[in-house]
């Protein structure tokens, strides 16, 4: 594993990384907030606060379509090798999954305007807040990664997205026993079902995100990282 | 040129004279520890590796970082440059070449090289292809003679533009077919190696695109070796890297390792531009 502490010697390459780089960071921060936002709108029922994350989204879409450009030119232009060429391609795949992060916010924004009432138990809310704040904590670990690796701290991150699973299944339970207890309630409880499930899947994103910082620093497998690591225990 | 022998060298190398792993193909020439000395100054350091048979090996670095030089070790051409000695051992087909009863002449005809000019000699395009076989001795009558120069521009892709005016003066192709020309001079001598010498630096993006097909072609029948500047040739072309800094071979491994993934820092700062 080499990590590049020199410069490059055309400028305005080195100049294009960062570029790329800070990117990457700003669409992190762009869909940190969206997530936040949503789960907002979603436990207080802000119908006003989901307009603007629905809206807000085309904004990490478009930040996106910026990011693979950029990428695609430099390809093009700078023919990158090694740790740059890791870099170029595998930002590619972190915006991806921020998109996607963005779309499991868009989602989240549109069935709170489907939720009508609050005769749900606000216990079931803190739930979904709960497991939001987890998958908030787990993305913005991963970001971090992409600026500065740390490997103990990127396997924690993918061991940690157990935990947010393990939040969804028993999430899951408490909606089904609610429903099954008035059903009156299984359209709302469906709602917050899927609202678990898109956060449950934003946290694979973070997954993913994790695994391409890793990717990018050292040119191996993360997976097989932490596969080597549970042998040695 | 003095030739300095030390037997003891591939025996002290690790992994001197073990052979090729399971799926590698076998290594045609075999370095231990070769030095390059012009006169005072040393210009090569302690190179060792394994050149693979039947692939191409691309040498790259900076300019002054010794692979031209040590390309130059593989048949001996350091021979003709006043005040230079070579220690260490290289091996062709395990025969050490610097024995000193080895004839050179046929070294060269089992190591053929090609430079970055186009250097056909002042003579018909026939005739560039024919000297080498008819010096060596290679054949028995015109007929083969024919065959052997039909056949070598056919392998350099030459063939079919010049068939017609095989008594023209070679100095009157263009550079790419000039180049290639050279390829077919150097393959007539059914080498088992071929060096190349940055063979693409005067030649535009197409006359290079053709060569580099060619190179691709010929790797089924030669060990290839070439010294290029162009990471992207180096890239496209080879199937093994090494990369020399300052005298010294500071990596070699696969093509891909090398440029997605490179162990060394130097490889890393040189090959995406960086300052060393």
């Amino acid at each position: 594993m080499v990590q590049h502490r020199s410069e490059h010697i055309v400028s305005s390459y080195e100049e294009e990384l960062t570029h790329l780089t800070r990117h990457i960071i700003e669409m992190g921060g762009m869909v940190e907030q969206a997530i936040n936002e949503a789960t907002s709108a979603l436990v207080r029922v802000d119908h006003d606060l989901a307009q603007i994350v629905i809206q807000n989204d085309k904004d990490i879409d478009k930040k996106q379509r910026g990011l693979d450009e950029m990428a695609v030119s430099m390809i093009a232009r700078r023919q990158p090798m090694a740790s740059d060429l890791r870099r170029i391609v595998a930002s590619i795949h972190v915006a991806t999954d921020l998109e996607r992060i963005g779309d499991m916010a868009k989602s989240i924004a549109r069935r709170t305007l489907q939720i009508s009432d609050q005769h749900i138990s606000p216990q079931l809310y803190s739930g979904v807040r709960h497991m939001s704040d987890l998958v908030l904590t787990q993305v913005s670990a991963a970001l971090q990664n992409v600026t500065a690796l740390e490997v103990d701290e990127a396997i924690r991150i993918c061991e940690k997205d157990e935990e947010v699973d393990a939040l969804y299944m028993s999430l899951f339970r408490e909606f089904l026993t609610y429903m099954m207890e008035d059903p009156r309630n299984i359209t709302d409880c469906t709602h917050l079902l899927f609202c678990a499930k898109n956060l449950e899947r934003a946290g694979d994103h973070a997954t993913n995100i994790v695994e391409a910082a890793y990717y990018i620093q050292t040119g191996a497998n993360l997976i097989d990282e932490i596969e080597i690591r549970k042998e040695r225990r | 040129m003095d030739i300095v022998q030390d037997q003891t060298a591939a025996a002290t190398v690790p992994g001197a004279s073990t052979p090729a792993p399971a799926g590698e193909p076998a290594a045609r020439v075999v370095t231990r520890d070769v030095s390059v000395f012009y006169g005072q100054k040393q210009a090569l350091f302690d190179v060792s590796i394994d050149i693979p048979d039947r692939s191409v090996t691309s040498f790259i670095g900076p300019s002054g970082c010794g692979k031209s030089t040590f390309l130059r070790c593989i048949n001996r051409m350091n021979d003709t440059i006043d005040g230079c000695r070579v220690s260490g051992i290289v091996e062709l087909d395990g025969e050490d070449i610097n024995r000193p009863d080895l004839d050179v002449v046929e070294l060269r005809a089992r190591v053929g090289m090609v430079f970055q000019k186009p250097n056909p000699f002042p003579k018909s395009i026939y005739q560039n292809v024919a000297y080498g076989p008819r010096i060596h001795g290679m054949t028995r009558n015109k007929a083969e003679l024919d065959e052997i120069v039909v056949t070598s521009l056919k392998r350099a892709g030459l063939f079919e533009e010049v068939k017609d005016r095989l008594d023209q003066p070679g100095t009157g192709l263009s550079g790419g077919q000039q180049q290639r020309l050279c390829i077919a001079r150097a393959i007539a001598t059914r080498p088992e190696v071929l060096l190349m010498d940055e063979p693409c630096s005067a030649l535009d993006p197409i006359a290079t695109a053709i060569i580099e097909e060619l190179i691709d072609e010929l790797r089924e029948n030669f060990t290839i070796v070439i010294v290029t500047h162009s990471m992207q040739q180096a890239a496209r072309v080879s199937q093994k890297t090494a990369f020399f800094h300052l005298g010294k071979l500071i990596e070699t491994g696969d093509t891909e390792q090398i440029f997605t993934n490179p162990r060394h820092e130097k490889t890393q700062d040189y090959i995406t531009g960086r300052f060393g």
